[in-house]
């Protein structure tokens, strides 16, 4: 018996203790364009690359509010993400309408990742086909989440998902340390740029990705989760690419040292 | 029958069916059998301060002479009441199951005092909405850290489900008796000590004009250090006024 | 493994002929590949710990958490799958509650732990659901003292002196037996706890970890909490120095 016969049922436990069908559902999420998130200590910053499933069709919404105070990138089965943010708005406006205040991040995340687990044990179910990064603020500040198929979730200064993330994390992890620091313009900036990354090549422009932002302003002031309008992206893009161009050889000699820098890409 | 003279102007007049037996009739509660009378409290500089006596009525027997009715709420409320003692018991356990479980999240996230008087409020106006009211008048202050700094918070939620913030509130008699007072005397950066004076001279008002009141007081405050429950202690009374000792001297028309 | 393709692994449901439940014991791999936890009964109180494996350098410290409040006097240490281990300590803390509301008093260690293995037994008696992919090491204060229970995916409860599961719990156990755990306080429990997670951690194969502590006594008041901050990394300095020490021989 060649086929394996542990991998077509969620409630089927391999000999090695693993669950195949959670582990293929995790696979659904590296199938979706990217998405990246990240955070400094007052704000959080979601990004996703838009692929167009063919040249006549739009792109799936992957970017979605939740509430005021927080909002959803996902990468995977879009339609799955769906039912879950409209899951994760119903929670946040319970939670509003008993307690007069923003559902904690934290909670949020717990509560998706805990009806995630829900679909990896039972059989007539199956786990959700969406990663899912959840960025939010907070009394304790800003966060972000991802939430994977399987029922865990993380907290994480930077993350990426999606298909060809790996280039975004291999960016991400070598800026990461600086970011609790960072302004919003440059979260936005490198959001931008690891979105670049998984781009192969292919020109980032404003009409192929989506940001958002959520924060506390300086008055200590709710900035609620909105995408940022296209116009301002392109100027963020034009803006870094000037950045790129004007010195010509040693740029990469300059981006590892960008990447050591605190404050860097201050313009 | 008896608890209905006692209850006097609660007791819904007419006679009263009992409840039928498997006939799918219920009853709900129509009036409060052990009651607290008046709570008062105020923002002062550093917090909140709130004070209550301890007695407790059954009807208007003075039964209950050293009940508690002021009460810690998690890390940065306090909780007054008047009204039903045992709705208000009952409230305090939906209140320690709450914070409880806020609690054990440790996720650096609390519910603070607008959070619990949100809750409150929803809880009083659905148990309103179902007939079946818990029978107080809840008082609830406290003090937590916000983005902004330090936040003091003041408010109020009735059995029916009414409820606003303010800086000073007064629960049953002290409505009447004690507002008035302290919309004259009340101010924004009052030492505790003059708020204790503000609302010591409320309670002794309460404690001649209001029958069910007795002289036997509870002070609790609360500030970003935390709560404080002091001791109940009692206040000096006269009682030599000629009106005291003969109240139907000069009312026309009395006996 | 003789199990493989005889087609008696497939349910939970069924037994194989000589009277095993397969998917129970693969059940139970999942919990063996996990990080390591351990739990010790000191003279004083309870000690949980884990060996939190950490998979990307860009998670935060105390995301991913495996140890649980239940209670005001219980804790609850998870080792393999997080999330179904999440699920066991809301029906912990539902059922900590309800006994409250009833009864008027915390619930007894032995009675959580009753009710929490007869939860996760649940899950090894229907077709529609598996068993779960974890263990739990549950500790508690009650009249009768400090308590420590573990329940396996399999819904067997048993009460130990000090117990582990995961990667390292054969190491770990041997180091626990070593201990004289009716002398030894909580303060001193910390750190042998940290020493025998930072001694079963396998750096070869597992690359970074965080420590996560968690006690009940009376320096706790009582309550499960989280080790104080300068206890935790007292405790880590500690096995630290005593890892060395032992490379060093």
């Amino acid at each position: 018996m060649f086929r394996n016969q542990y991998d077509t049922d969620v409630t089927t436990w391999s000999p090695q203790g693993r669950l195949f069908q959670v582990e293929y559902a995790m696979e659904a999420v590296k199938q979706g364009s990217a998405c990246v998130g990240l955070r400094s200590r007052t704000h959080a910053v979601l990004a996703a690359a838009n692929k167009p499933a063919s040249e006549l069709s739009s792109y799936q919404r992957k970017v979605f509010r939740v509430a005021e105070h927080a909002g959803v990138a996902l990468a995977g089965l879009t339609a799955d993400g769906r039912v879950l943010s409209r899951f994760l708005r119903n929670e946040c406006i319970n939670h509003y309408f008993v307690y007069e205040a923003p559902l904690p991040v934290s909670r949020l995340a717990l509560r998706l990742a805990d009806k995630a687990q829900v679909c990896t044990q039972r059989s007539w179910k199956r786990p959700y086909g969406v990663g899912l990064l959840v960025a939010g603020l907070d009394e304790s500040g800003a966060h972000l989440y991802y939430n994977c198929p399987s029922g865990n979730y993380f907290e994480y200064q930077a993350f990426a998902i999606g298909s060809r993330s790996q280039a975004a994390k291999t960016f991400l992890e070598r800026r990461f340390e600086g970011y609790n620091d960072y302004t919003p313009e440059q979260l936005i900036k490198d959001a931008l740029s690891a979105i670049k990354e998984t781009l192969q090549g292919e020109k980032l422009t404003s009409s192929n990705c989506t940001v958002a932002i959520v924060g506390r302003k300086d008055d200590g002031t709710l900035e609620p989760f909105e995408m940022i309008d296209a116009k301002r992206i392109q100027e963020i893009i034009d803006s870094m690419e000037a950045v790129e161009e004007a010195p010509a050889e040693p740029s990469s000699m300059q981006e590892e040292e960008r990447g050591s820098d605190a404050a860097p890409m201050d313009i | 029958m008896a608890w209905q003279q006692a209850m006097g102007s609660h007791a819904a007049g007419g006679s009263q069916a009992p409840p039928a037996a498997g006939g799918g009739e219920t009853q709900r509660t129509q009036y409060p059998y052990v009651t607290g009378t008046s709570v008062i409290a105020l923002k002062y500089k550093d917090g909140v301060i709130m004070a209550c006596d301890t007695g407790a009525s059954y009807g208007s027997t003075l039964r209950y002479k050293s009940v508690e009715r002021i009460k810690a709420v998690g890390k940065h409320s306090l909780i007054g009441a008047s009204g039903e003692f045992s709705d208000f018991q009952e409230i305090l356990r939906y209140l320690d199951e709450l914070t409880l479980s806020d609690h054990m999240w440790d996720d650096g996230n609390s519910l603070g005092p607008k959070e619990i008087h949100s809750y409150l409020t929803r809880v009083m106006y659905n148990r309103r909405n179902k007939f079946d009211p818990l029978w107080n008048s809840l008082v609830l202050g406290g003090v937590k850290k916000g983005p902004k700094g330090d936040e003091k918070y003041l408010g109020m939620v009735n059995m029916i489900g009414t409820h606003f913030e303010e800086n000073h509130v007064a629960t049953g008699f002290g409505n009447h008796l004690a507002i008035p007072i302290l919309r004259a005397e009340w101010r924004e950066d009052m030492t505790f000590e003059e708020a204790v004076k503000l609302v010591e001279k409320c309670l002794l008002v309460l404690l001649y004009r209001d029958r069910s009141s007795i002289n036997k007081f509870q002070i609790a405050k609360i500030t970003t250090e935390g709560s404080t429950i002091y001791p109940p202690y009692s206040l000096k009374t006269y009682w030599g006024f000629s009106h005291f000792e003969n109240p139907a001297q000069g009312a026309v028309g009395s006996w | 493994m003789s199990s493989i393709g005889t087609g008696y692994d497939l349910s939970v449901t069924t037994f194989s002929p000589d009277g095993r439940v397969f998917q129970v014991e693969y059940a139970t791999k999942a919990v063996d590949n996990s990080g390591t936890i351990v739990g010790i009964k000191c003279k004083d109180g309870i000690v949980l710990g884990v060996e939190k494996l950490v998979t990307s350098k860009m998670m935060l410290e105390g995301s991913n958490r495996r140890i649980h409040s239940v209670h005001r006097h219980s804790g609850l240490a998870v080792a393999g799958l997080a999330a179904d281990g999440r699920q066991i300590v809301s029906r912990a803390k539902s059922e900590a509650a309800s006994y409250e509301k009833v009864y008027g008093e915390p619930i007894s260690v032995k009675e959580l732990a009753d009710r929490v293995a007869s939860y996760v037994h649940l899950c090894t008696l229907y077709w529609w659901l598996r068993p779960f992919g974890c263990g739990v090491i549950l500790g508690g204060y009650d009249r009768d003292g400090p308590q420590l229970y573990m329940i396996e995916p399999s819904g067997v409860s048993y009460k130990y002196f000090g117990a582990a599961l995961g990667k390292g719990r054969q190491a770990a156990k041997t180091e626990i037996e070593k201990l004289k755990l009716s002398e030894l306080t909580c303060r001193e429990g910390i750190v042998e706890v940290a020493k025998i997670i930072y001694g079963v951690h396998d750096e070869a194969k597992d690359k970074a970890f965080e420590l996560e502590l968690s006690w009940i006594c009376d320096e706790s008041n009582r309550q499960h909490q989280k080790v104080p901050n300068d206890l935790l990394e007292q405790a880590k300095a500690a096995a630290q120095a005593a890892l060395e020490e032992m490379d060093a021989d």
